[in-house]
């Protein structure tokens, strides 16, 4: 793990300085997030303490690294909030009702990045627009490579994310506003 | 003016019984309404006002027990002993279920596994009671809480009843002197004649 960091490393440094399209080629191409390797979980706090953890169980997404700079990638993802899962089954309903997700109206929430900004050698913000419930808002993601072989990549992505103008502000403020995402993909070349 | 005498209420019992009973009336209907709603969303909101109104109604409870405690109450008027007992077992019974509604919500709320919390008026939070948290445990505590709503509809429905009977057949004051507070010359002083 740690000498493919290094080499990631050593790409993503090295290729912008030197303009050596190249050096990226390793991590360059397509990719499809596997599901059942990776999750999208998240976290409402409430007042006093604690709060609620969720998961959601079907998604799918597309990566794609452009090999001659990083800034062009482009990342896109579609969640189906009916598998949200919370362990507890009415919470579970709840989130799937009007009161939150809407599901029967707004079956699919997704996420198309527009740009991406390196942060760092192996981090970067991903911008992009995020749609649920019929609002498109853009949103920030920070995105960090945790891993990288020749037939697939890791990364860890994390945000949070305002609920109230998706027209999910239910519970606000016993229930947070603020939903924090923590997200770790695995993704095949494709 | 504010305290009660052998013949009437005083201001402090008048406001507390209207604000109590327009509160009680209130959490009645919007706890039988919530609980029948398709709109998860307003009967979320619904039950945080319920829970909301529901402790407010138990402070104002206490308070109204404190000062019944500490002061006189008017004699009961123009009825039989029989009447007079069942008067008293009456109002016995809704200061009883006053404290016990609440008390019971509180419990439900407080066995629940979502352990969602109480954010009384998004002012204060209420912690929750020391009660063992599973399925079983809230949906016994609910059961408690509506039969007694049940029994405070039926209690309330006998007491107004009793109030009119009391104006309109028997002619008496018991109606309005929850109306109009007594009057006394001065406070302190004992009461005139
Ligand atoms: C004067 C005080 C109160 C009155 C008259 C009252 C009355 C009611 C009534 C009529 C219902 C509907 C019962 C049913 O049909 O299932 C209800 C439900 C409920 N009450 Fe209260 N309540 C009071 C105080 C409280 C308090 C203080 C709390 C919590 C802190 C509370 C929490 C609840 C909850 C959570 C439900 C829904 C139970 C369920 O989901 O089955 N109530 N209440």
């Amino acid at each position: 793990m740690t000498w493919r960091l290094a080499v990631l490393f050593l790409c993503l440094v090295l290729a912008p300085a030197a303009g050596a399209v190249s050096n990226l080629s390793d991590a360059a191409g397509r990719y499809s997030i596997l599901n059942d390797r990776s999750t999208i979980s998240f976290f409402v706090g409430q007042v006093g303490g604690g709060g609620i953890n969720g998961r959601f169980a079907d998604f799918s997404g597309a990566i794609r690294i452009d090999p001659s700079a990083v800034e062009r990638s482009q990342v896109e993802i579609a969640i189906r909030p009916q598998t949200v899962f919370t362990g507890q089954s009415r919470v579970d309903e709840f989130l799937r009702s009007n009161a939150v997700f809407d599901v029967a109206n707004a079956p699919v929430i997704t996420f198309r990045s527009t740009s991406v900004r390196r942060t760092g050698d192996t981090t970067a913000n991903v911008e992009g627009r995020l749609t649920a419930r019929g609002h498109t808002l853009p949103e920030t993601f920070s995105v960090e490579l945790t891993d990288l072989d020749r037939s697939a990549i890791h990364f860890r992505v994390r945000g949070d994310i305002r609920r109230a103008p998706y027209g999910m502000d239910v519970g606000t403020p016993i229930y947070s506003n603020i939903v924090r995402f923590d997200m770790d993909f695995t993704a095949r070349r494709n | 003016m504010l305290r009660n005498t052998d013949e009437g209420y005083g201001l402090v019992a008048i406001i507390l019984h209207w604000l109590i009973a327009l509160l009680i009336v209130g959490q009645l209907i919007v706890g039988l309404v919530m609980v029948r709603l398709d709109d998860q969303r307003l009967a979320f909101e619904l039950i945080q006002w319920h829970k909301s109104f529901g402790f407010l109604t138990l402070v104002l409870v206490g308070m109204r027990i404190g000062w019944r405690l500490v002061g006189r109450s008017p004699h009961p008027l123009g009825t039989t002993r029989i009447e007079r007992i069942a008067a008293q077992l009456g109002h016995a019974s809704l200061y009883v279920l006053m404290v016990a509604l609440p008390l019971t919500g509180w419990a439900l709320v407080s066995s629940s596994e979502l352990a969602i919390p109480t954010f009384a008026f998004y002012l204060v939070i209420v912690p929750h009671l020391p009660l063992e948290r599973s399925v079983a445990a809230e949906s016994w505590w609910a059961e408690v809480h509506e039969i007694l709503a049940w029994v405070l509809v039926g209690l309330v429905a006998i007491h107004v009843a009793a109030a009119l009977r009391h104006h309109f057949r028997l002619g008496d004051a018991t109606l309005t002197r929850m109306l109009r507070p007594v009057h006394h010359r001065l406070d302190r002083t004992p009461r005139q004649s």
